[in-house]
């Protein structure tokens, strides 16, 4: 046992931390803090009144063993005794324990708060430090409320000392973070400004990051701060490096104080004030300066203040980002450190330069740095030193550099690590579609891509290449030669074979007159991936297949040969099998120009946001974080956006077995006919027909697509998708409140697990499909989820599917909670998420006339049967994208209702078991107050009051 | 700043919360964070991505010392933070080491308290910071009262 140093007496309590060390296992020392917890249970219960002394050792004791981990639940009424203690030593014990121990039981904080009333009115310094320490420790509400008046009082009185002014400003600062509805500074705003002034170093220290902190809440109050500042950040950048004392660090003159300056300056435009200004870009030109000047010590503490307060000064140039003198300056100082001995300058001038690239002062001056950053991208040992280069690199790209930067990342992606393949993988899909002068090039990097690294090509990226090819006719043939060669290697990527299905199946006929690449060629091609690839790709394959069929028939023969062989139309998975007997029984029946329409081919796609972007957002979203809470899940903003993309031709898979049983709605569009239709299997019936039905023109040609009907409900799911996805991406929004307006996509995602859902619904029942991804490489074990027993190994990269029958009984509010733990690497993740049940899911659309509308909404006329809200638009106002919204909803979107063309009305019955609830809804847009006024009415109130609630975070 | 902890071999010495966070939460936390700063190799750069803050840790002898802190912090000042916390360690306690935090937490906890306030940094004078935490100790000597035999040989 060490010497105990100072003043301190606690003898019993070194003794026990001693038996604790000595403890041999974990079970022996369980069995010593149990017999420690029995015996001061016994002292606390026991007759004897306990003197203060006892009472702050057991109290002590029972601290330790709580940050030992151990949980204590007792003890805290002999800690609040402490506090109103005349001993130093034990009012400070029982304020560590509060600190440290304290829970929301309002009956103790009341015992608490009176204690610290006491001591913050005893004018004994020492103790209304201790009384402010625990304020700013526990920070909760209820103090908020007993002291947020008191606090800034006692801040700007003049006869405070020193230590307790420090103590009471970040006090204020913790309960301002806490209930800013609280914290109210009024009248002491500009008495508080001026202890920037204050002689006190270590008060305008204290004082500042309270500054700091409303400043950014309201600049305009707190804006005379800025002239202050810029005095104050002046003297201490021109005093000598011993002027200040002790506030000088490894002889920099006052480096928290001189970073928080700089800080608070960020939080306001350039002073307007010539001189103000003048002074200010002198002091920085100074810091600037400071930077080239030899060390003054070699301990690294000398170069990191000094370097700190720098790149402070660096953030404010940027910030401003109007003196082309200064940025340019800051970009070669941070040149210099791109190559210093010290990876953490090497770090952080990475990370700095990325903001200066988007400057257009410094934008060129970055630029120069290039080949030092390829290099870096190379030979960083660090991998989060690589993981900045690629950063910079890509903020560097522009069309002058990106052929030379596509191609470094390409050949770095063959090394890079495994934890950023690919996000690298996205950044590249990026600038190459961003920058691409010619579209053989961008065909070429993608396709590299998925050679070099396929497993971490995501689906938006082989989506996006195959949306672009089909959009631009003059790549087309080019795409079709080149994924022809890159099948040629024996051992191909999966994705390549499925670009290669999709590409060969619309444009294999633009290549087909050269006799190596002659249909049969190309087909066999094809089909000897076929049995190495999985279902998704088989299925994608067979219908390349049947595409090839109606771009060759010479080679139908051949196809239906394979079709009809037991290994397809008797496949064990019902998907292939399906498929193989629907494609046989289409080329075998339909006549060739009925072929020629349902196989046409693709229109062009909608131009909208990458949805690779979209995805790049998601990753460097504060969202890349791991298991465990529901806040992941609302972070996730983005969407797998070109999951649709594949939906419409290629993998109708769930889908297909999907739009078996949700009802059809109204708004297919024609382009997509030729795809969605034939994917329909001959045994749907259904009872509402889509009116794409008979634009097909298949009813009675063929019966294979007898029921073509709920070609619209895919459309929907389609568009429904589409819109809001590239609209929400990168947007805090509820992982659960996404699926409102549609039944598919990525609930959660994290970086072991991700978790799929695709959904279908009819009257007041539904089915979900959930699939758990392993992301890792590893196994999870001990998988279990609250739904229903699942195997309870998942191996890494792979994927679990669960199927779950819903059943709506009646109205309801509260969506089901999905549990899932599993212990991945010994460590047990435990999941909680909201599945995305909500109660518009069991909606029937309603169509209906204007004169029918208005006359059920007067119906609904009582007050507790509408809901409405006024809110503001957080996705831009596109009629596109809104309507397609409302119609995932499910209900009836209806036209020429509302007098005013500009709104929306729609009308749907939501079923459940118990009863069926009519509502009407209507939502008025206001373009220019980027406003929408959103009206439910429903013969339930709390319906009515749920879809509102739904429904006002969707726009 | 959003905590301030200390760990060795995966075990954690102190920690300091500045965000409202449940005890489980805490303790997923601690275990991630730690986890991740033991797995990184020396020579390394002392800051680290993870979920949307930042953490900063240096390592003295076998104890490391870890801040978890906003994006936008000052990555080398909250470095030196660090540093200046140890050194008030080591000036207090004379040549700091793990056990005299371990037997004297509750003091260790009132250092970081003087220095550090609510996630910001409170006084950042050396001489000050040890000058309140002097005086706190005379007014615990003063008040110190005999003990008994019992407790002298600790068996209380």
């Amino acid at each position: 046992m060490p010497a105990v140093s100072k003043g301190d007496g606690m003898r019993g309590l070194a003794v026990f931390i001693s038996d604790i060390r000595n403890c041999k296992s974990k079970e022996a020392e369980i069995k010593r803090i149990n017999k420690e917890l029995a015996n001061i249970r016994s002292k606390f219960k026991g007759d004897k009144a306990l003197d203060g002394y006892s009472k702050k050792k057991y109290v002590c004791k029972l601290l330790f063993i709580f940050l030992l981990g151990h949980d204590i639940d007792f003890g805290h009424m002999e800690a609040v005794n402490l506090l109103s203690s005349n001993k130093y030593t034990e009012k400070q014990i029982g304020y560590l324990f509060i600190s440290v121990l304290v829970n929301s039981n309002s009956e103790l904080i009341r015992l608490i708060n009176n204690a610290i009333k006491n001591d913050l009115s005893s004018r004994n310094p020492t103790f209304m430090c201790l009384a402010l320490h625990c304020i700013a420790n526990v920070g909760s509400r209820e103090m908020a409320e007993a002291f947020a008046g008191e606090i800034p009082r006692i801040l700007v009185a003049g006869d405070t000392m020193d230590s307790v002014k420090q103590s009471a400003a970040l006090c204020l600062l913790r309960l301002y973070k806490t209930s800013p509805d609280l914290v109210l500074m009024g009248e002491w705003t500009s008495r508080v400004v001026h202890l920037l002034n204050d002689q006190h170093m270590g008060v305008v220290t204290a004082a500042i990051s309270l500054i700091t902190c409303l400043s950014q809440k309201n600049p305009d109050e707190f804006k005379t701060c800025v002239s202050l500042a810029v005095s104050r950040l002046s003297r201490i950048v021109s005093s000598a490096s011993t002027d200040l004392q002790d506030y000088t660090y490894y002889f920099v003159p006052a480096p928290w104080l001189s970073c928080k300056l700089l800080r608070l300056l960020q939080c306001y435009p350039p002073p307007e004030d010539g001189a103000v200004k003048g002074r200010l870009v002198e002091c920085l030109e100074t810091i600037l300066n400071k930077a080239q000047e030899p060390p003054k010590s070699k301990k690294v503490q000398h170069s990191n203040a000094k370097n700190a307060i720098l790149f402070e000064a660096i953030a404010l140039i940027i910030h401003y980002d109007s003196e082309p003198n200064l940025l340019v300056r800051a970009c070669n100082q941070l040149g210099q450190f791109l190559q210093h001995r010290e990876t953490n300058l090497r770090y952080l001038a990475l990370e700095s330069m990325c903001t200066l690239a988007s400057s257009e002062f410094s934008h060129e001056a970055v630029k120069t740095h290039i080949e030092t950053v390829i290099n870096a991208l190379k030979t960083e040992r660090d991998v989060s030193v690589r993981q900045r280069a690629a950063d910079l690199l890509y903020a560097m790209c522009d069309r002058s550099n990106a052929k030379q930067i596509v191609a470094e990342m390409l050949s770095y992606l063959e090394t890079a690590d495994y934890s950023i393949r690919e996000e690298m993988v996205l950044k590249v899909a990026i600038l190459a579609e961003k920058y691409a002068v010619d579209y053989s090039w961008y065909v070429d990097t993608i396709l590299n891509l998925i050679r070099i690294a396929g497993d971490y090509v995501s689906e938006e990226v082989w989506y996006r290449v195959i949306q672009i090819v089909i959009n631009r006719d003059d790549v087309q043939g080019y795409a079709a030669k080149t994924v022809f060669e890159a099948l040629q290697a024996p051992a191909c990527h999966e994705n390549m074979v499925k670009v290669g299905g999709y590409i060969l199946g619309e444009f294999g006929n633009l290549i087909a007159g050269d006799p190596r690449s002659s249909p049969l060629v190309q087909f066999n091609l094809l089909h000897s991936k076929f049995h190495l690839c999985s279902v998704p790709t088989r299925a994608l394959l067979l219908s390349a297949y049947i595409k090839f069929i109606n771009l060759f028939p010479e080679t139908k023969s051949t196809i239906q040969e394979v079709l009809r062989c037991d290994s397809q139309i008797r496949n064990s998975d019902v998907e292939l099998q399906q498929r193989a007997v629907e494609y046989l029984k289409l080329s075998s029946i339909a006549s060739t120009d009925v072929l020629a329409t349902v196989l046409e081919e693709m229109p062009p796609f909608p131009e909208r946001e990458s949805s690779i972007l979209a995805k790049l957002k998601k990753k460097k979203g504060p969202g890349a974080v791991s298991a465990g809470e529901l806040e992941e899940g609302k972070r996730e903003g983005g969407e797998v956006n070109g999951w649709e993309v594949n939906q419409q031709k290629s993998e109708p898979s769930q889908e297909n077995a999907s739009s078996l049983t949700t009802s059809p709605s109204p708004t297919p569009t024609a382009m997509h006919l030729s795809l969605t239709s034939f994917f329909f299997p001959s045994s749907l019936s259904q009872s509402t027909p889509s009116p794409s039905a008979d634009l097909l023109g298949l009813r009675s040609a063929a019966p294979v697509s007898a029921a073509p009907v709920s070609a619209g409900s895919l459309l929907v799911d389609v568009f429904s998708e589409a819109g809001p996805a590239a609209s929400t991406a990168g947007v805090n929004d509820d992982g659960f409140l996404r699926f409102v307006c549609k039944n598919n996509g990525v609930l959660f995602e994290n970086q072991l697990l991700q978790i799929g859902i695709k959904s279908e619904y009819r009257q007041n029942l539904g089915r979900m499909y959930l699939f758990y991804g392993n992301k890792t490489s590893v196994q999870f074990v001990s998988f279990s989820t609250t739904l229903k027993p699942v195997d309870p190994l998942v191996e890494g990269g792979a994927q679990v599917q669960q199927v779950i029958n819903i059943e709506c009984l009646s109205d309801f509010s509260d969506a089901p909670l999905l549990n899932i733990k599993f212990r991945y690497g010994g460590a047990l993740q435990n999941l909680s998420l909201k599945l995305p049940v909500t109660i518009n899911k069991f909606f029937q659309p309603t169509e209906m006339s204007s004169h029918d509308f208005f006359q059920r909404w007067k119906q609904l006329s009582q007050p507790q049967q509408e809901a409405q809200k006024i809110f503001k638009a957080n996705h831009p106002m596109d009629t596109e994208v809104l309507k397609a919204k409302l119609l995932g909803l499910g209900t009836a979107l209806l036209d020429n209702v509302d007098p005013n063309p500009e709104n929306f009305v729609c009308a749907g019955v939501i079923q459940t078991k118990a009863q069926q609830i009519g509502c009407l809804l209507r939502l008025e847009p206001n373009a220019q107050a980027q406003m929408y006024r959103l009206t439910l009415r429903s013969s339930k109130d709390t319906v009515a009051k749920r879809l509102c609630e739904l429904l006002s975070e969707q726009f | 700043l959003a905590n301030n902890r200390k760990i060795r071999q995966g075990k954690l010495r102190l920690q300091k919360w500045y965000v409202p966070l449940s005890d489980p939460q805490k303790k997923k936390i601690s275990r991630e964070v730690i986890q991740m700063v033991l797995a990184r190799k020396p020579k390394m750069c002392s800051f680290l991505e993870w979920r949307d803050l930042k953490i900063v840790y240096k390592r003295y002898a076998s104890l490391y010392f870890c801040c978890a802190v906003e994006d936008q912090e000052n990555e080398l000042i909250t470095l030196e933070i660090i540093h200046r916390y140890v050194e008030l360690l080591d000036k207090y306690f004379g040549s700091v080491c793990e056990l005299d935090i371990i037997f004297n937490f509750e003091k260790a906890y009132y250092i970081l308290d003087e220095f550090i306030l609510g996630g910001e940094a409170q006084e950042t004078s050396k001489k000050i910071v040890l000058k309140a935490i002097e005086q706190a100790d005379m007014l615990q000597e003063e008040a110190e009262a005999p003990r008994s035999v019992l407790e002298e040989i600790g068996l209380t």
